[in-house]
């Protein structure tokens, strides 16, 4: 018999399992992305996988705990996964590696390993990449078909590594700006939205391509609420409140502020709601908790993106109530069953 | 169609149930010996009232009552007490407990008892009568049932036989109830008369389609008009709270007991064993206990209180590749390091565990607040937080998050997917908080008296300087020949008065920062 007290049966859960069906989750967003994009985001991801990895064994030896059990619970992978997807697949092969290993020695083991840190590791790794790289940040790939010329996975590579460019290809023809910061550009020169949105980058909702690569992640949120891997609280509160808000400025004035859809399947929203803002750790615990929290994330991130400097603002959205989720936590305790306000109304009665 | 109501979380565990209901409860064979702990029941250990060596007859007292919330305990049957000392019990704490050790003559010589109809006698006559038959919960926690029917002021609308029987593998109340429900109907009858209930329940859990026809049976059959209630399968439904709640939509406030809301629960085993109380005289002698796991022929056995262990799974043979034992269910039961402990009257299930059964638990992960363990808890607490608090010693903090709710059904440990045996964690930090609750009691206790002590030594010095002062002042006066005022003894008294604030104020704050 195993255990020395009760109870003496378990159900067969575990972290590894639960990690992997968030990986999973992420399968149909990836897929879509190289659909449109081109492999370059699968080099990107396992390049940051292996750098996890690597960097999540160092750290456990340094802090004299067994490695192999942590290795396994692939936690490391879907911080590695995240930051992979946050990074443009172009950008260099360092900047994947300096941001996850930031996320996975800093964020993460700094405060405690597994289930210790404040704040999302991925998000910190963003964070440090946007602010020190911001130039490097910004080589995302044109969608096929956009771009002025297109490279091979073979060329990507070849730029990643060395930033050598095939003859005659400028990094301007094969690179571009967001759908977010394209748009937030050109609002600053005075352009309306409509005339924006008739650039060929625009698809029906959102960015071309990269609006169904945010289809794709919807698509594995409602798988990992289906296998009621997370609540819909945090999804709920967080895009309910960036389509109120962004509703009411879009309604208020339709030429300087974008439909509420275009702000869900932009950037990463879709990210966010799912698989970002809902990572257990650094989230609050109770559901009231989890709605304030992702309200507050869903209205900091649709002010960054409206009036603030950042393009996206879903990495900062989710550090700033990071920091707000403990004393969110304590505000919000459920009451317990025997101490319920009816239980009160019982006695006087 | 009565409207249930749907307590917070719960568990669906495999119920391992079937195996055992295959056979009808056969009567155990007497054991070599009997083991009778005077320790069976919550509250104080009766006081033996036999001798080493004395004959004793089936249903003599061998135990009496020792305090207010006590129990009789008697012998199983006739023969010779060959022994009254320590001897290990089914205990967490492991340590073994006073019992007196019967072998019998297996003639199964009864004491004279006789029953009056119990409608001819008073509540409290009745009460008196249970408390001296040993009758005690029989659903595990063993309280002595004469106390729950003490209700005081309080006027019980509802009665409730628990019969819900959530946890996994055990099925003694199951049988009891398919074989003796017209039993239990007539002693629901005889509970209902001494609190004068308006209504009676006996809420089943749907998992038991042969009880539930069993008990509507006999419920008709007797002419009565209690309801039989089929209640969701749901781990704890049988939780005492929890089946009030599911039952009536009631919550019964923290702190409080049943009776505060009209409500009062009592297991379906209990309720028999109050029947053969009241109806036979006879005492609490034997109990339905499942014996099942890892053995040839899972079955119910009636056995005698005292009963070793060993000789009762001998009976279902247990297969060769056992490694241990559980008394009670896989969720709150526990483990027994040893299996000469006999059967108690809190014995409800045997479980003969295997590795296969049993698998140990996978390494223990960092928790990941993933609030798997919120989401079925049935009291709604937050063991994530609880359990931070626990590690970190932090028990102020645990219990102003209501550790004290906890009930213990292990549901949280269950479906925790870092396999952090959690309720663990809750028992260590309830237990030291009683610990240091009883330390710091006797360490007021203590100051106070050295408080005292010190104050008592300087006042008998001050008093002698000032007798002496006096008297040096008497004889100086005499001697100059003018009288001097003497010490007003109202500086003494105001003297005794600061300090005992000064005790008082130090007691207080003491008591504020436990509540903290």
């Amino acid at each position: 018999m195993g255990a020395f007290f009760s109870p003496f049966i378990n159900k067969p859960v575990n972290v590894a399992r639960i990690m992997l069906k968030v990986l999973l989750a992420l399968v149909p967003g990836i897929a879509l992305y190289v659909w449109y994009f081109g492999p370059a985001i699968l080099f990107s991801i396992t390049l940051a996988s292996i750098t996890a990895l690597i960097t999540e064994a160092l750290m456990l030896k340094l802090r004299d705990r067994p490695v192999t059990p942590f290795l396994r619970d692939n936690s490391a992978l879907l911080t590695a996964w995240l930051l992979a997807l946050s990074i443009p697949p172009l950008a260099p092969w360092w900047l994947a590696v300096v941001g996850t290993v930031f996320a996975i020695a800093i964020a993460k083991h700094l405060y405690g390993g597994l289930g210790n840190n404040l704040f999302n590791p991925a998000m910190v790794g963003y964070a440090v990449l946007i602010i020190s790289f911001p130039v490097q940040m910004t080589h995302w790939i044109a969608p096929q078909g956009l771009g002025q010329s297109e490279l091979g996975f073979l060329d990507q590579l070849e730029y990643i590594f060395w930033g050598a460019l095939p003859q005659d290809m400028t990094l301007d023809a094969i690179t571009m700006a967001t759908p977010l910061d394209t748009l937030k550009t050109h609002l600053h020169l005075d352009q309306t939205v409509s005339q924006i949105l008739d650039m060929p980058i625009y698809g029906r909702l959102a960015g071309h391509g990269s609006e169904f690569v945010s289809l794709g992640f919807l698509l594995g949120g409602l798988y990992l609420l289906a296998t009621r891997i997370i609540s819909w609280h945090i999804p709920a509160a967080y895009l309910g409140t960036l389509f109120i808000t962004s509703g009411i400025f879009h309604l208020a004035d339709p030429t300087h502020y974008v439909t509420p859809m275009f702000h869900w399947f932009s950037g990463a929203a879709m990210l966010g709601a799912f698989f970002i803002l809902t990572d257990p750790v650094s989230s609050p615990t109770t559901n009231t908790g989890r709605l304030i929290y992702a309200s507050g994330a869903g209205l900091i991130t649709y002010l960054i993106r409206a009036f603030g400097g950042f393009p996206d603002g879903v990495a900062f959205a989710t550090l700033l109530m990071n920091i707000c989720a403990p004393l969110i936590v304590l505000y919000t305790q459920p009451k317990v069953f025997g101490k319920k306000d009816r239980v009160k109304k019982d006695k006087a009665s | 169609m009565r409207v249930l109501h749907h307590f917070h979380g719960g568990i669906h565990p495999p119920s391992h149930k079937t195996q055992s209901t295959l056979l009808g409860i056969a009567p155990a064979p007497l054991p070599s010996r009997l083991i009778v702990p005077f320790h069976q029941h919550a509250g104080e250990a009766a006081k033996p009232v036999v001798q080493v060596g004395e004959k004793v007859l089936k249903g003599q007292l061998i135990g009496l009552p020792d305090g207010f919330i006590s129990s009789a305990v008697h012998a199983p049957t006739s023969g010779t007490i060959t022994d009254i000392g320590m001897h290990p019990v089914a205990h967490p704490s492991g340590l073994p407990n006073l019992c007196a050790t019967l072998v019998p003559d297996g003639r199964e010589r009864w004491e004279q008892h006789d029953a009056e109809d119990y409608r001819t006698q008073s509540a409290g006559e009745l009460q008196q009568q249970l408390r001296m038959k040993g009758i005690v919960g029989l659903g595990g926690a063993a309280f002595p049932s004469d106390i729950k029917l003490r209700i005081g002021r309080h006027k019980v609308d509802t009665l409730i036989l628990n019969a819900a029987e959530c946890e996994p593998y055990i099925t003694c109340d199951d049988m009891l109830m398919r074989e003796r429900a017209s039993e239990i109907a007539k002693g629901a009858e005889m509970l209902r008369y001494m609190v004068d209930a308006r209504e009676v329940l006996i809420g089943i859990e749907d998992n038991k389609p042969e009880a539930i026809a069993a008990m509507q049976q006999a419920v008709r059959e007797n002419g009565m008009s209690f309801e039989v209630v089929a209640i969701p399968t749901i781990y704890p439904g049988g939780g005492a709270k929890q089946l009030i709640y599911t039952l009536t939509g009631l919550e019964v406030p923290s702190g409080t007991l049943p009776p505060d809301i009209g409500v009062q629960c009592f297991n379906v085993a209990t309720t028999y064993s109050v029947y053969r109380a009241l109806a036979h005289a006879e005492p609490l002698l034997s109990r339905i206990v499942t014996v099942t796991g890892n053995v040839r022929q899972a079955r119910n056995y009636e056995a005698l209180i005292g009963t070793p262990i060993d000789e009762l799974i001998a009976l279902s043979a247990p297969l060769p590749d056992s490694s241990g034992y559980i008394m009670g269910g896989p969720m709150m039961g526990l483990p027994l390091t040893e299996v000469r402990v006999p059967v108690v009257k809190a014995t409800n299930c045997v479980i003969v565990a295997s590795e296969k059964l049993f698998p140990a638990p996978p390494p223990v992960m960092p928790c990941i607040r993933c609030t798997r363990c919120v989401e079925v808890c049935p009291v709604e607490l937050q063991p994530q937080d609880l359990y931070w608090f626990a590690r970190s010693r932090e028990f102020g903090k645990a219990q102003t998050y209501s550790l004290f709710d906890c009930i213990e059904c292990g549901a949280c440990s269950y479906v925790c997917p870092s396999h952090i045996p959690l309720v663990q964690y809750f028992r260590f930090a309830k237990s030291e908080i009683h610990a240091r609750e009883k330390e710091k009691q006797a360490a007021d206790k203590a100051r106070e008296r050295h408080e005292f002590h010190m104050y008592r030594i300087e006042r008998e010095k001050r008093e002698k300087a000032e007798k002496l002062a006096a008297k040096e002042r008497a004889a100086q006066a005499a001697k100059s020949g003018k009288a001097e005022p003497q010490a007003k003894p109202e500086h003494v008294s105001s003297d005794i008065e600061t300090r005992r604030e000064h005790i008082l104020e130090i007691a207080q704050s003491h008591v504020e920062h436990t509540k903290e």
